[in-house]
Formats: C-alpha cells, structure tokens, sequence
C-alpha cells in the first residue's frame, strides 16, 4: 500500500475514534436520541475491510454502523446529521444510528434486527449474479448474528447457489452482555461455515494491516471463484454494548487489558516503526480530524429538522 | 373474451411479464422443476430455465430475505410462498424489512417485489395450514396487499403488482384455482387501490373480497329470488384501502355487511365497519354485520372445517338481518 493510502486508513480510524467520543457527548447531552452502538476499538476491523473492495462492491453491516459508514466515504457532516435526526442526513434523520445507508456509494446499511440483514446480503448478491456481475457483497455482523436461524438460512443459500457474498464476523466476544462461549455451541465462529463447505479464516481485528489484507485475499476468492466465503475477525469493543449499558458482565480488567492492544495505537506504532510517517504527520492528522468533527457538529447542529410532510414520504415508491 | 381458470389467468400474468421485462424472475419452493405445487409455474422452469424460475431450499427467510435483497438492486423477483401460513416464519421480512427499508432510508432505493401466497381454508389441511391472516399483513404501512376475487382481477392486479416499485403481498385461494371466469383478449392492467362494484343494487351493500365474492355472489343470487337485489363492492385491494366504492354504495343503500374468510376480531371487517361509521355515519339506517370465520383454530373434520367457515347462509342470513 503506498504512503497516501496508508495514511488515510489512519485517518479514517482516528475520524471513526472522535466522531464517536464527541457523539457520546451529544447523547449524553440529550441531542441524539434511540440506541447508539459505539464502534470505539473496532475501527481496525471496517477500515481494514473496506479498503480492501472495489467501491462496486456492496457492503452492509449491523446497527453499529457508524465507522462503516465513513469508511466507504460518507462524510462525518452526514453521519453527525443523521445522528441529530437532521434533514441533511442519509436517511433524512427517519433512520438514525442504526440505519447508515448511502446507496450511492454502495453503502447499504445499517440494520438492527441481529441477523436480519444477512438473508438480504445475500439477496444482493443473487441480485448481482442475475445480472451477470461479478460484484462482491461484503456482509459484517457480530459474533451473536451466528446463533439465529437468519445466520444460517443465508449462508446456505449463498453456498448453494453459489454467490458472492464475503461474510464478516466481528467477534467482539460478546452478544450484548453474554460472552460468546455462554451462547454459542462453537467459540470458534468461522467453524460454523464449514458445516456449510464454506472457505473461511481468521484474522486479528486489532491491526488494519493483518484485516486488509486477510480480506483482499478473502475478496479476491470470493470474486474468481463464484463462492462465498466466511472471515472471522477477533476484535473488542472498549465501550458497552449501547450507550445505556452497565457492563456488570465483563471485568475491568479484561477492557483494560484489550485497551492495551489499541487498534489505532497499533497502527500508530506500525507508521512510525516502518518510517511512513513521522509522529508530526500524525499528529497533524489528529488536529485533521479534530477540526474535522467540530465542523461536522456544527454542520449537523444548525442544519433543520426535517419537514412535517417528511412524515408521509417514502413509504411507498409509486 | 375467453373463459379460463384462476389458475390459467395467474399463470398467464406470470408469462406475459417474464417476457416483458427480463429483470423479473421467480423464487420459491417448488416452483421450478415440480411447476408449482399448485401448478401454476407449470412448464415455466422448461421454457424460462433455472435462473429465472429458481426453486428454493424450505427456508422461507432466505426466500424472501434474498427477494428483498435482490429487489434493492435492481431486479424485480416474484417470491413464491407455498402457503401464506409459511409468511410467519418469513415475518421479520415482510414486515421489519420490505414494508419499512425504503421509508428507514430515506427513500434511497425502491423494492419492487411481489410476494405470492396461498391462503384460505376449506381443503381440510389443518390448522397450520388453513389460515386466512390477510388483516394482519394490511396493518403495516410500507407493504401493499392485493387479494383478487375473479380470474380477471387475478390477471391484471398480478400484471401491475409486478410492474410497481412497492413491495405487494399477493394472496390468492387455495380452493379459487379451478374457478372460471371472462378475461380480456390481450394485454390489460388492472390499478392496485381501486375497488370495484361487481354486482349492481339498491337495497344492501356487501363488502367483501377474494373467497368471500364468490361466496356473495351466491349469496346475492339467493337474495334476488326472494326480490332483494345485494350490490356487491369487492375491495380488490386491503392496501391502500380504497373506501369511495364502498361508501357512494352504501349512502345509496344505507345497510350494509362485510364478508370475508377472516376471523371477525379485529379483522378486515372490522375495519370496513369502523370507515363507514367514521365517514358515512348519517347514513346508517341499521347495525351493519360482519360475516366471518368462527373463533376457532380450523379443523381437520371436513362438518367441522366447514361449520366453522363463512357460508353462502350465514350471508343470506346476515343480509335480512340487516334488511329488517
């Protein structure tokens, strides 16, 4: 990857880190209202990912979106929008946190029913395969997605039929607050594809490096070969589940010692280590996005709530 | 005009369009090489081959999960489900997600989608298998459902739902197949939201739909002999409910009931009742009656499926109940 490029997987992971820090801020300020999911400790896992498509590649994800959501290019003045329930948003504010979605940069949600969305990733790919395409549809959800039926309808129509469909498993290690060993028969979830004689593999979602380029590879597959294909990333969410979420379930302890592992101070250590940048450049950065995200706040802040007769558009297309 | 069947009108729709618009294509379980359990899809697999008339594994969330998936990008599937009971095990997608993904997103993509369903009782399947939940699926704003009564209205409301960008829930009678009737030469449309009057008289009004035509139809028949002439209003559509058929009636006849296969609580009944008191209140000269399934899981027992389901007397009755 050249320099410029890995800078801005840098920069895409601090934009993830503050857009949620300063968007924490405003749900405890009351200006964001429903669930928020943070993605604070994941960032390695959707940037990694994301820079590995072709941008005619479809991604969808669960409802903790909003780090994918920038990194297939939406802007943080949109995200931050969307989270005020702005009319400048994606969704025009009717979607919020957990329904980031911009088609046009094939950006395809947000969905926050665990599991619902993969059955329709695969319909993407149906979609893609009727139309004689060879596009790769990338589906990320978590590790509790893989014990719904949903789960397992949608892989086994994608191996059937043979479509393209890169299925993305962040094991956080948690559903909510149940550890992964307390809800499902195999920890291992990448096991769960072969019961389908789907390819898979692992990689650490702590380091952008090892995710990209695990998922080039997996991509790459995925596409010359006509067949899905099941990456398992190991990754950790330093924050709760949602913003309202006590955390009795883990211990102190155990975040710490993920916190230490840090997926932007890794990627930090990793630029100045291989002398891509100098700790100015990244810090510059750092200002980058700072300055960045208080524009964005400030966007989101004076754009206007969406129309009364906002209320009956779009049910229906015709 | 040619006289055919349901099913012949419903099949034909189905062929006229894959030949139209070659983004359309057919998933569901035994929809291809079986040619439909009830024999719709018969020869299509042949003729259309595997990509376009696609069976399914039994997984009715991958079925209409992947229709809902494929209609967001662009192509326009027809999603067979082999019973409407099934669309339970599909209910996330019919209702979390094609009734609600356009509006949740701002109005990004459209879902044009149909879903065909089976629905009904009266072939002693058991309870599972008989049910007729069509009140339950209009209740949610972001789908359309379409519920035909005449071979016509089957030909050109399918034709239609396949053409729109919506997302439409399809559901014809599993005892409605063999059932006959006069279909236009050549090619027509029939809108999605229109009722229609399809008997004409001055003395009650019958609101019904699907199964429940043909059985006021009978019913109005019955009635004309002892000189009581029924109009009958067939609502063709659920969603969006189209009342002005349904009430110009009614201001003319000033009684009415509603029929449908339905159980009568909180039922497509139901809510006919409630429109014509909201908007028509002044002109209500008697109760207006509600003819429906009775309140029980359906059974086997042929008596017993049969008593518990709405008959041509029960109609009768209910027609110079109101008439009094």
């Amino acid at each position: 990857m050249k320099k410029e490029q890995l800078l801005d997987l840098y920069h895409q992971m601090v934009l993830i880190r503050r857009v949620e820090e300063r968007g924490a801020e405003l749900y405890q300020a009351g200006k964001i209202g429903g669930f928020m999911h943070l993605y604070i400790g994941q960032e390695a896992v959707s940037t990694g990912l994301i820079a590995a498509r072709e941008t005619r590649d479809r991604v969808i994800t669960a409802y903790r979106d909003h780090g994918v959501a920038l990194n297939c290019g939406i802007s943080a003045n949109e995200v931050m929008a969307e989270l005020l329930g702005k009319a400048t948003g994606m969704s025009k504010g009717k979607g919020g946190s957990m329904h980031m979605a911009d088609t046009s940069k094939n950006m395809w949600g947000g969905h926050a029913i665990v599991g619902g969305h993969l059955p329709i990733a695969s319909g993407f790919a149906l979609g893609d395969q009727y139309a004689g395409n060879d596009n790769v549809t990338i589906c990320m959800f978590g590790d509790g997605a893989t014990n719904i039926g949903y789960f397992h309808e949608a892989l086994n129509l994608a191996k059937t039929w043979g479509l393209r469909v890169l299925w993305v498993c962040e094991n956080n290690q948690y559903g909510m607050g149940t550890a992964v060993e307390r809800a499902s028969a195999v920890t291992e979830i990448r096991q769960k594809a072969e019961g389908y004689g789907m390819k898979n593999g692992q990689a650490n979602g702590m380091d952008v490096m090892q995710v990209y380029e695990a998922s080039k590879a997996a991509i790459d597959y995925v596409r010359t070969e006509g067949q899905p294909y099941l990456l398992e990333i190991d990754t950790y969410r330093f924050r709760g589940h949602s913003m309202g979420d006590p955390e009795r379930y883990r211990k102190a302890e155990e975040v710490k010692q993920w916190q230490e592992n840090d997926p932007i101070g890794i990627f930090n250590k990793y630029l100045l280590e291989k002398k891509v940048a100098t700790r100015k450049v990244l810090d510059e950065i750092e200002v980058r996005v700072e300055e960045e995200v208080a524009k964005a706040i400030e966007f989101a802040e004076a754009s206007p709530e969406p129309a009364l007769e906002d209320l009956f558009t779009d049910i229906y297309a015709d | 005009m040619a006289k055919i069947t349901m099913r012949e009108a419903i099949s034909q729709a189905l062929m006229e369009e894959l030949d139209r618009d070659p983004a359309v294509f057919i998933l569901g379980e035994e929809v291809g090489v079986w040619g439909g359990t009830y024999a719709v899809t018969k020869g299509f697999y042949d003729k259309y081959g595997a990509a376009r008339v696609k069976d399914t594994p039994i997984a009715e969330n991958a079925i209409i999960g992947a229709a809902i998936g494929a209609a967001m990008v662009g192509q326009r599937p027809i999603a067979e489900l082999m019973t409407i009971n099934f669309a339970f095990s599909a209910m996330d997608y019919i209702v979390n997600q094609a009734a609600k993904l356009r509006y949740m997103f701002g109005g990004q993509f459209m879902l044009p989608l149909v879903i065909r369903a089976v629905g009904g009782g009266g072939r002693q399947l058991g309870a599972t298998h008989s049910q007729t939940p069509d009140a339950i699926f209009a209740h949610f704003p972001g789908l359309k459902v379409v519920s035909p009564g005449t071979p016509e209205d089957a030909k050109g409301l399918l034709k239609s739902a396949i053409r729109s960008n919506d997302p439409i829930l399809f559901i014809e009678h599993a005892t409605m197949y063999q059932v006959r009737g006069e279909v236009p030469e050549g090619e027509y449309l029939i809108p999605i939201g229109k009722s229609k009057v399809q008997r004409p008289g001055k003395d009650l009004t019958i609101v019904t739909y699907c199964k429940g035509l043909e059985l006021s139809m009978k019913a109005a028949d019955e009635l004309a002999k002892e000189g009581v002439e029924a109009e009958i209003v067939d609502l063709r559509t659920l969603r969006p409910l189209d009342m002005e058929p349904v009430l110009e009636s009614f201001k003319k006849t000033n009684r009415a009931i509603v029929v449908e296969e339905g159980w009568k609580s909180y039922g497509v009944g139901s809510e006919i009742v409630s429109r014509i008191y909201e908007e028509a209140f002044d002109y209500v000269d008697a109760p207006i009656l509600r003819v429906a399934q009775k309140e029980v899981p359906l059974p086997y027992n042929r008596t017993l499926e049969q008593a518990a389901l709405p008959q041509v007397a029960d109609i009768v009755a209910a027609a110079k109940e109101v008439l009094k």
